[in-house]
């Protein structure tokens, strides 16, 4: 199986790969259309600033490729919030996969929401096997509002959406790398992703 | 729920973790690879690592060390020691490291934190503040708190937000050492003055002392060394106290 991260100078990606290999796959890193395109799995990262990232995927011309992928890809994090309609964070159109506009948590609660929270009310094969109200590790000051592509939520002052689906992509808030076992298990589902559906 | 972040915090000087680490199960107890993935299998939610090594090839025996953790380790972990440029948080970062914490670089050039957090984004830039009372003014200090600055620490944990820092690490230096508790009082003014999460650290000695730090210090997370190196805690027992004392922690 041939696994690309999207690598477009977007922060901490050595993370994911490594993640990738302790579950016995091997991953290489790729801003090229042609490798990308072939790719069987596709990890689209992200960490860091909405705008300045969009900025990366335009000048490489990855803004376009993206939503014309047609195996599984997986957006995390700021990748997933990239993925979306817009978000608030610098005023940043998004890639428009998933129906859905970004904004910030309010001051009700202390932001960014770093730490573990429960994810529950899975809607897909993503999760198979994992146990409700399991505990993800989050890091982050905007959010996805809940809508018809949220495959499951979080609660953190507001009911929001911690993963999303639309066809064969996939966005998740978490950080399935950095969240022990039951995020091992979530990126393992989703390199599995054919066998399961 | 958002749970409370027990973090164990480990010295790290030329690559070896330093300080007396008491893990019998260990093969090498001056692997901080090793001790890091023990302490991701027992429940710790998140590591630090300080480094306080002074020699030429620091930076590259750093990045080393983290590229190592990141491979082993599946929880997250931040680095902190000597961090002064854009450049030095580019390396930790592109090796694995989720977060990296500055402290006196801070303090001597405080755009550092708006440089860091533009480039890198909020939420992996944690500043790390050490302080003790002076005439009853908590009072930030350098160099491990030899060193005390004109600021005050409730004014400058506040400028440390409004710059950009995602947290805030606290250690209280009247408190650090003595097993006698975390600096609820100011940390609870911190956490109710400002709207980023805070880091208690400096006096933890038994597990109630972690109790009334999210209970009355009202602290996001809580950062101790030796009562975890030397197993006078174990993380998994103090969680199953914190659950029965109502906090919530990942169990």
């Amino acid at each position: 199986m041939k696994i690309v991260i999207i690598n477009y100078g977007a922060g901490n990606i050595q993370s994911i790969k490594f993640a990738i290999e302790r579950l016995g796959y091997q991953a290489v890193l790729s801003d090229n259309v042609d490798e990308i395109k072939n790719a069987d799995k596709v990890i689209f990262p992200g960490v860091g600033e909405a705008s300045s990232a969009m900025n990366k995927l335009r000048e490489s011309g990855l803004d376009k490729l993206v939503p014309t992928l047609k195996q599984p890809v997986l957006g995390i994090c700021l990748g997933m919030q990239l993925m979306c309609n817009s978000t608030e964070e610098g005023d940043t159109k998004g890639l428009g996969i998933f129906d859905v506009d970004v904004v910030r948590f309010t001051n009700e609660v202390k932001v960014p929401q770093i730490g573990w929270n429960q994810i529950r009310d899975f809607k897909s094969h993503l999760f198979e096997g994992v146990t409700n109200e399991s505990y993800i590790y989050l890091v982050h000051s905007f959010y996805a509002p809940v809508c018809n592509e949220t495959i499951c939520v979080t609660d953190y002052g507001v009911n929001y959406s911690t993963a999303l689906q639309k066809n064969n992509f996939y966005g998740t808030q978490f950080h399935p790398e950095k969240s022990s076992d039951v995020g091992e298990k979530i990126l393992s589902n989703f390199l599995k992703l054919d066998l399961l559906s | 729920m958002l749970t409370k972040r027990i973090v164990p915090c480990l010295d790290i000087k030329n690559g070896r973790t330093v300080k007396g680490v008491n893990f019998v199960d260990l093969r090498d107890a001056g692997d901080p690879v090793e001790l890091a993935a023990i302490y991701a299998k027992t429940g710790a939610d998140e590591l630090v690592f300080l480094d306080i090594s002074a020699t030429e090839e620091r930076r590259k025996t750093l990045a080393d060390l983290v590229r190592n953790v990141a491979k082993e380790v599946n929880i997250p972990f931040t680095v902190g020691g000597g961090i002064s440029s854009v450049e030095d948080v580019d390396i930790l970062l592109q090796n694995g490291a989720d977060k990296v914490s500055v402290n006196s670089s801070a303090v001597k050039r405080p755009e550092l934190i708006n440089e860091l957090s533009s480039k890198f984004g909020s939420q992996c830039i944690t500043v790390a503040i050490d302080a003790k009372q002076i005439d009853g003014e908590w009072i930030v200090h350098l160099v491990g708190g030899k060193v005390p600055t004109e600021l005050n620490l409730f004014d400058w944990a506040k400028e440390v937000e409004q710059r950009g820092a995602g947290e805030i690490l606290f250690t209280s230096m009247d408190n650090d050492g003595t097993k006698d508790g975390f600096a609820n009082k100011a940390l609870a003014r911190l956490s109710t003055e400002l709207n980023i999460p805070i880091i208690a650290s400096g006096g933890a000695g038994n597990m109630q002392h972690f109790v009334d730090t999210f209970k009355e210090g009202k602290a996001d997370a809580a950062l101790a060394a030796s009562v975890f190196h030397f197993k006078e805690i174990g993380i998994p027992e103090l969680k199953e106290k914190l659950k029965n004392e109502g906090i919530p922690v990942r169990l």
